[in-house]
């Protein structure tokens, strides 16, 4: 039940991108066509997943011990550059067409504040255990992925509209995720 | 003199014409995220432009001893570093502040300005350009927060810098403190900004 309720608080409550506003660089950059925005979210499920167990174990297992905590902004970004870049290499020997679908995305994530921002939050959930942090970290993803594809639709039927025209371009693709960060404001009060 | 011409126009262009935000779209992030008061958007702001002054004038030193292939990892470790001491100054100075940016703080480091800054300009330029570079463009970035906090807090709060100028039990537009009203206050705010720069040209 307690997992359950992280993911539907995860993916539609406080959903990441339009809720807490993590990732919005990829959410705004790489969404203009359907097709890139769900390879850009394989990539962040992928990443997400795998820097927070890294970042958890290294947390709870290095820096705790030690009394590092402070030295955790800085071990977490360097691990995650790290990680990011073995994994490109790892996927490209072992996987080719997993690399085709989503090597172009991983250089990107390392700035992406999403992958960082779940790895920090995931300390600081109840009671927690590796397996939440794990769980919280794929919910998170999944709800990157459904703002990004639904933001990714929408825009694409925009090129088709007529949009006055010092509304071209960004000051449009904000105010679409406006208005969806109005539709998630809905789900308030679910969990 | 050509120099001062020079210098001056680095500084303008982060602030008008390169400005971070309604511009170039950088360091969206903390932009939406903490900008729910004028006062949230000035701390943030500072503590960025903090952060991208250090880190310009660390890497316009030491960017002859950096070898090129390894650069970008470098520099991120100067930025987390200097991340860190804003986190530490913020936590022991100014608690309350802290609270209220959370998360954010820590995400200066993925701030894609500071990062941008140090690649695009301060590893190519001396240290005076790069100071009045990181100056511009921290600059840019303060203002930009500022007015885009005091813009959601006047409606949605009905005050500016916690100074309630409507009575207590009045209507706001409670929607722009909230998270939709970030993205619609930026949107409306860079159309109002792209109007201002096009007449300026």
């Amino acid at each position: 039940m307690e997992y359950i309720l992280i993911l539907i608080a995860a993916v539609f409550v406080n959903n990441i991108v339009l809720a807490q506003f993590l990732g919005i660089c990829p959410f705004l950059g790489v969404s203009n066509k359907v097709s890139t925005s769900v390879g850009m979210s394989g990539a962040v499920l992928f990443v997400m997943t795998i820097a927070t167990i890294t970042t958890y174990l290294l947390h709870q297992y290095l820096l705790v011990p030690a009394g590092l905590e402070y030295l955790r902004t800085i071990t977490f970004i360097l691990v995650i550059a790290t990680l990011v870049q073995m994994i490109e290499i790892i996927i490209k020997k072992v996987s080719p067409p997993l690399y085709q679908a989503l090597g172009v995305f991983l250089p990107l994530i390392t700035t992406n504040c999403a992958v960082l921002g779940v790895a920090i939050l995931a300390l600081g959930l109840e009671n927690g255990s590796l397996l939440k942090a794990v769980f919280f970290a794929i919910s998170n993803a999944i709800g990157f992925a459904l703002a990004l594809i639904v933001f990714a639709s929408i825009r694409e039927h925009l090129e088709l509209a007529n949009i006055p025209k010092g509304m071209k371009g960004v000051p449009i693709n904000l105010l679409v995720a406006g208005l969806l960060s109005l539709a998630f404001l809905g789900f308030t009060g679910l969990v | 003199m050509a120099n001062i011409i020079s210098q001056k126009e680095i500084f303008l262009k982060g602030i008008v014409k390169e400005n971070p935000i309604f511009v170039m779209l950088l360091g969206m992030c903390p932009t939406l995220g903490v900008t729910s008061s004028a006062f949230n958007g000035l701390g943030m702001g500072i503590a960025t432009l903090f952060v991208l002054l250090m880190s310009n004038i660390v890497v316009s030193l030491v960017k002859s001893q950096i070898p090129s292939k390894v650069r970008i990892p470098a520099f991120i470790i100067i930025i987390a570093s200097f991340v860190t001491i804003v986190e530490m100054i913020l936590e022991a100075y100014i608690p309350a502040l802290y609270e209220q940016l959370g998360i954010f703080i820590p995400l200066i480091v993925v701030n894609c300005l500071i990062l941008g800054r140090a690649e695009a300009f301060a590893s190519k330029n001396k240290l005076t350009d790069a100071v009045v570079d990181a100056l511009g463009m921290g600059l840019g970035f303060v203002i930009a927060l500022t007015v885009l906090g005091a813009v959601r807090e006047i409606l949605g709060n009905g005050s500016i810098f916690d100074f309630k100028f409507v009575s207590e039990n009045a209507t706001t537009f409670i929607l722009f403190i909230l998270p939709p009203g970030a993205f619609i206050a930026l949107a409306y705010l860079t159309v109002l900004f792209n109007r201002i720069n096009i007449k300026n040209i």
